[in-house]
């Protein structure tokens, strides 16, 4: 993606409350979003995800820092002066509107000729396939139908960001499913950058073209779903998306040496200046189990854990650290092993990756 | 089609409903129609020499809303007067609820924004002139507002103004009193919609290029319209029918209808006019209470 940025945050804080009590919801984030990206604030709930939303929708001023669009400082412009439009949590409808009134809201406060008023309202129920439903009032409406007008809505009036603010998390599960679809099939057809806050993680990574992990007001890592799902840069990002394995031990040249003595090789690994332990992740599905003897770490099968797809063994290091290991079913169901057994334990290539603490 | 059973059991509830609101109809039969009643019957009577009706029918009661014989002739002449009082009830009663709005929205908004522990002591705030006589709160107003009154002295004394300002039985101070004694009813009703209000929508409005004022105008108030009419309900019809205030603070200069009546019963010795004028202000604020009714359903079927 090479395509210019739409959002620049550049040293962004945002601190609630005075003096010693004062909560930092943000503290020096900079970030870059993208024209025509979909692009992910993951974390979990007061991370400073929602904040830094609000801040670039312009419900919040930055204690610090600024935000740019398209290079133009809007951080001291009012919400309704900003190109920027906002999908809410609770869809935030107007209940004394009908379908279509709600969606020409934003064009007729913009001052828009009626004609163009009808025309556009018109083309955006149609993009979220509610023509049928325009002259409802929203209450009348499901939760999938409301989220729709929410959407249709909040593109209306062509802005050049779209933000969405959990907008699924009240859906159930199907419908969430449905909807993740629909979403990135919106942003394909408008090419709108969309800005999506989520603190699901499977969600962020099915959908989004880069995510941004936060965690304690700080970005942790920007990266697309499998950079950040393959190349964690820290130990919260490694645990927060998907489940993982974290081994301390000395790096040797190619080899990782754990407490007990073993060793298991690792390509690439240097050794660090000092001899200091360093900290290795490594996905279940990406750890390899071998025969006693082979070259790896001893281990025994502690317990094993059938989930149809695959199994899910745990072993223990001899120092009593777990490992857990997820392997694929063979079509018997019968993994092979059993508790008690005594393996090896090895990773797959290129699959450790060492992460700051 | 309801089936056979399904008929049988809407009929046998629609009895029971009956059965079950006995009580209320034996009730409302009494205290309500009963009275009701006998005040249109005396509007049709002859008034007696002393008070009190001669059981002889005559209309000139409710000809005597608008006209009133001429002493020495006998002739019916179109009664300015009365007029006079009618209207001064009408626009001191629309103003009165005009400006209880003007006041009492921005106290409403206030209060159903502070947090839930400090909300309660507004309200309570609120609520506490209903626990003092009405007599005896207009009599407070009219030491406010009397020549050598806190108001002139607090003026005075600040240098604000060199002579005091004569508001006491005029329009003014009726107008200033009934303000204060019915702002409580527009409040509480405000509140309670702007409490159901959600705020997100003031940040979705925002969001959708609309300016304060918009938002105000096109968001807000719409959807605490119920709110605002029950208000003004509340305000007006009491407003309309008010007696003491303008007794007390009008000084019998300034009648309103409530003054009006009482007049016809009392040194007029005109009872039949005093029951017909009685009935007017009744069709008066069923009408109003009518058009208000229309007005609501037409702008708030929404759930």
């Amino acid at each position: 993606m090479t395509n210019p940025v739409t959002i620049s945050a550049r040293g962004v804080v945002k601190a609630f409350g005075q003096g010693p009590g004062a909560v930092r919801a943000l503290d020096d984030v900079s970030l870059d979003i993208r024209k025509g990206e979909f692009f992910t604030l993951l974390g979990p709930s007061g991370c400073g995800k929602t904040t830094l939303l609000r801040l670039i929708a312009g419900f919040e001023m930055p204690s610090g820092g600024t935000i740019l669009l398209d290079g133009a400082d809007i951080t001291d412009l009012p919400p309704n002066k900003r190109p920027v439009n906002t999908v809410f949590q609770s869809y935030a409808l107007f209940p004394h509107l009908t379908v279509a009134e709600n969606v020409a809201f934003g064009l007729q406060m913009l001052g828009k000729p009626a004609g163009e008023v009808r025309a556009t309202t018109e083309r955006m129920l149609a993009l979220v396939k509610l023509e049928a439903l325009a002259s409802r009032k929203t209450a009348q409406l499901s939760g999938g139908q409301q989220q729709r007008v929410a959407l249709a809505r909040a593109l209306a009036p062509q802005p050049k960001v779209l933000l969405l603010d959990e907008p699924l998390s009240a859906l159930d599960l199907k419908l969430r499913k449905e909807m993740q679809v629909e979403l990135k099939r919106l942003q394909h057809e408008t090419g709108i950058t969309f800005v999506f806050v989520t603190h699901d993680q499977e969600e962020a990574l099915t959908m989004s073209d880069r995510i941004a992990v936060m965690n304690a007001g700080k970005i942790q890592q920007v990266g697309t779903a499998k950079e950040v799902y393959t190349q964690p840069k820290n130990r919260f990002v490694a645990s927060f998306i998907g489940e993982t394995n974290f081994l301390t031990g000395t790096a040797r040249a190619g080899a990782l040496e754990l407490p007990t003595g073993d060793t298991i090789p690792v390509e690439g690994l240097k050794p660090v200046d000092g001899g200091k332990p360093v900290t290795v992740t490594v996905r279940p599905e990406q750890v390899r189990i071998g025969k006693p003897g082979v070259e790896g770490a001893k281990a025994k099968v502690a317990a094993l854990v059938y989930f149809g797809t695959d199994t899910h063994c745990h072993l223990h290091l001899r120092d009593g650290t777990e490992v857990v290991v997820r392997l694929q079913s063979p079509a018997s169901g019968d993994s092979g092993l059993a508790e008690g057994d005594e393996v090896s334990l090895g990773f797959a290539p290129g699959a450790a990756q060492v992460v700051e603490d | 089609m309801p089936s056979q059973a399904e008929a049988r059991a809407i009929t046998a509830s629609a009895r029971n409903g009956w059965l079950l609101s006995t009580p209320a109809l034996v009730i409302l039969s009494l205290a309500a129609v009963g009275p009701l009643l006998i005040v249109v019957i005396y509007s049709f009577l002859t008034p007696g020499q002393h008070g009190n009706v001669v059981w002889e029918f005559s209309t000139d009661g409710w000809t005597g809303i608008l006209w009133s014989k001429d002493i020495f002739t006998d002739e019916w002449m179109l009664a300015d007067a009365h007029l006079t009082i009618f209207w001064r009830s009408v626009s001191l009663s629309l103003m009165t609820t005009l400006f209880a709005f003007v006041v009492g929205f921005p106290t409403a908004w206030f209060i159903a924004t502070r947090p839930p522990k400090e909300r309660a002591l507004w309200l309570f705030l609120i609520t506490i002139p209903f626990w003092t006589n009405l007599l005896i709160r207009t009599y407070a107003i009219n030491e406010v507002l009397r020549k050598e009154g806190l108001m002139n002295t607090v003026l005075m004394g600040l240098g604000l103004t060199d002579a005091p300002i004569d508001v006491l039985y005029t329009q003014t101070a009726i107008f200033i009193g009934m303000t204060y004694v019915y702002l409580p009813l527009m409040v509480l009703p405000l509140f309670a919609a702007i409490d159901r209000f959600d705020m997100k929508l003031l940040e979705a409005a925002y969001d959708l290029y609309a300016s304060r004022w918009q938002v105000l105008r096109r968001i807000i108030l719409p959807i605490v319209k119920p709110g605002i009419i029950a208000g003004s309900i509340l305000v007006f019809v009491p407003s309309l029918g008010a007696y003491v205030t303008p007794r007390v603070l009008g000084g019998g200069k300034q009648m309103m209808i409530g003054n009006f009546i009482e007049l016809q019963f009392l040194q007029g010795k005109n009872w039949p006019l005093g029951a017909a004028l009685s009935m007017l202000l009744l069709l008066i604020v069923m009408a109003a209470l009518l058009v208000y009714v229309r007005y609501a359903n037409r702008g708030s079927s929404h759930g």
